[in-house]
């Protein structure tokens, strides 16, 4: 049984915006309601998002992709513009959680949980996404890759919601994986998550974005491995040189899943594997033409 | 007991008030009104027994409040019948022999009856991905897959209940 609380049932922005400062949003449920239950978690008052159709949309626009913070896994599993539009977001739903839970569980609230093991964050944050926070005050938005603060926490005040996420189409030149290693394809909470993206200018990559999932207490980019990427040739060394660095700058821990030595090897590997099939997919275009 | 609410809801066709205070989920009301075809499992989303669908798309009611359900239309297992002859998932797990206990059964169907309405001629891998949320602890899957694809056929065939 869950513990007593008010649930306030907003029908737009506005009044969800009244409830806040004194709400925690209630989204999808599925981390919510099961920390509640568990009394990991307690809240006083809750407030439900669901009722908001606004906030669950998904547009492409001027290669721009727009979508708001009530989008389930299940709607981007089911958009036919998703595995060209995010590539690795698609792949990830995929591979997320179970039907049901994909059906509930919503993007902002993926992002907004701040666990290191959120699926959705790697290919969010490979695909360099913006957050848009709206409260009573005004909007704002923030890069993803600033939004973390350290394990479960980010920095969303207490009055704001994420109304939604954008990021840049990748391009004909673009890459973007994305890989889960769990127990199961389904159902599983993550071992690892790798995601990249790789852009290809010629015979250089002109840009990586490497994002690393549950091998630290965010999901963070391994920046000093994309460094070593940017305006070079990807060779075979160069691949195994980064894959090494994204490994090195993954802090992970031991626990029933996995022990953190396992886990960093699985880094490298991973790594390694999905920057070499990004490298490659775009050579066989550029060579098709 | 905090305060409680008449929700205005569609179970299974039917209109009908539902009492519920703010905390209690949609698989404990429903239970407490008799629906006992909707199975308490793991009650945190991984065993998928409690499935029902909410405007036809499959959620878990054990992370479902009854409030959030306030003027939509929810499916149980009763509701995928109609009066004359059981759902053509119902009979294909029937004749492959796709039930042991039985306990995680109705959520089953209640995901597949969804995933087949999207997708008429499912492959393996659309059926795992459709079930991957319902555990079963009996069968070991292969026999849901056959009488899935089972059901399928009689569907893609018209002979539905529709």
């Amino acid at each position: 049984m869950l513990r007593e609380f008010e649930l306030d049932l907003p029908n737009d922005l506005q009044e969800t915006l009244a409830c806040l400062p004194g709400g925690t949003p209630l989204a999808g449920g599925t981390n919510l309601l099961v920390d509640l239950r568990a009394r990991r978690e307690s809240a006083e008052r809750l407030v439900w998002l669901g009722n908001i159709d606004a906030f669950r949309k998904i547009s492409i626009e001027d290669g721009r992709v727009n979508i708001g913070g009530g989008t389930t896994v299940g709607d981007i599993l089911r958009h036919s513009d998703m595995p060209t539009a995010a590539p690795s977001l698609d792949a990830c739903a995929r591979v997320f959680g179970g039907q049901m839970v994909r059906n509930r569980a919503t993007i902002a609230g993926n992002v907004c949980s701040g666990s290191p093991a959120a699926d959705m964050v790697p290919p969010l944050l490979s695909l360099d996404a913006e957050l848009c926070l709206a409260s009573a005050a005004g909007m704002r938005s923030i890069p993803l890759d600033e939004f973390y603060s350290g394990f479960k926490k980010n920095k969303r005040n207490r009055d704001e919601l994420i109304t939604g996420l954008s990021w840049a189409a990748p391009g004909p030149n673009t890459a973007n994986r994305f890989y889960k290693l769990a127990r199961r394809k389904g159902d599983a909470i993550t071992v690892v998550g790798v995601a990249v993206t790789v852009t290809r200018d010629g015979d250089k990559c002109s840009d990586a974005r490497i994002a690393l999932g549950a091998v630290g207490p965010t999901v963070f980019r391994a920046k000093e491995a994309e460094a070593m990427l940017n305006g070079e040739t990807p060779t075979t060394e160069l691949i195994d040189t980064a894959a090494q660095k994204a490994m090195d700058q993954s802090s992970p821990i031991d626990d029933l899943r996995a022990s953190g030595d396992y886990r960093r090897q699985m880094v490298q590997v991973l790594t390694r594997r999905l920057l070499t099939e990004a490298w490659q997919a775009l050579g066989e275009k550029e060579s098709g033409r | 007991m905090s305060l409680e609410k008449a929700v205005s809801v569609t179970i299974n066709g039917v209109a009908r008030q539902l009492s519920a205070p703010a905390n209690e989920t949609l698989l404990d009301c429903l239970r407490r009104h008799g629906h006992f075809e909707v199975k308490s499992g793991c009650e945190k989303g991984d065993c998928g027994a409690c499935a029902v669908q909410i405007d036809g798309e499959p959620v878990d009611s054990c992370l479902t409040l009854t409030w959030m359900v306030e003027g939509r239309s929810v499916t149980t297992l009763e509701g995928l019948n109609d009066a004359d002859s059981p759902h053509p998932l119902i009979a294909a797990f029937l004749e492959q022999g796709a039930v042991q206990c039985g306990y995680c059964t109705p959520g089953i169907m209640i995901a597949a009856e969804a995933m087949l309405r999207e997708t008429p001629d499912p492959t393996d891998e659309d059926i795992a991905i459709a079930l991957s949320g319902n555990l079963c602890r009996c069968t070991g899957y292969t026999k849901i897959f056959t009488a899935v694809k089972q059901a399928a056929e009689v569907l893609r065939a018209g002979d539905g209940n529709d």
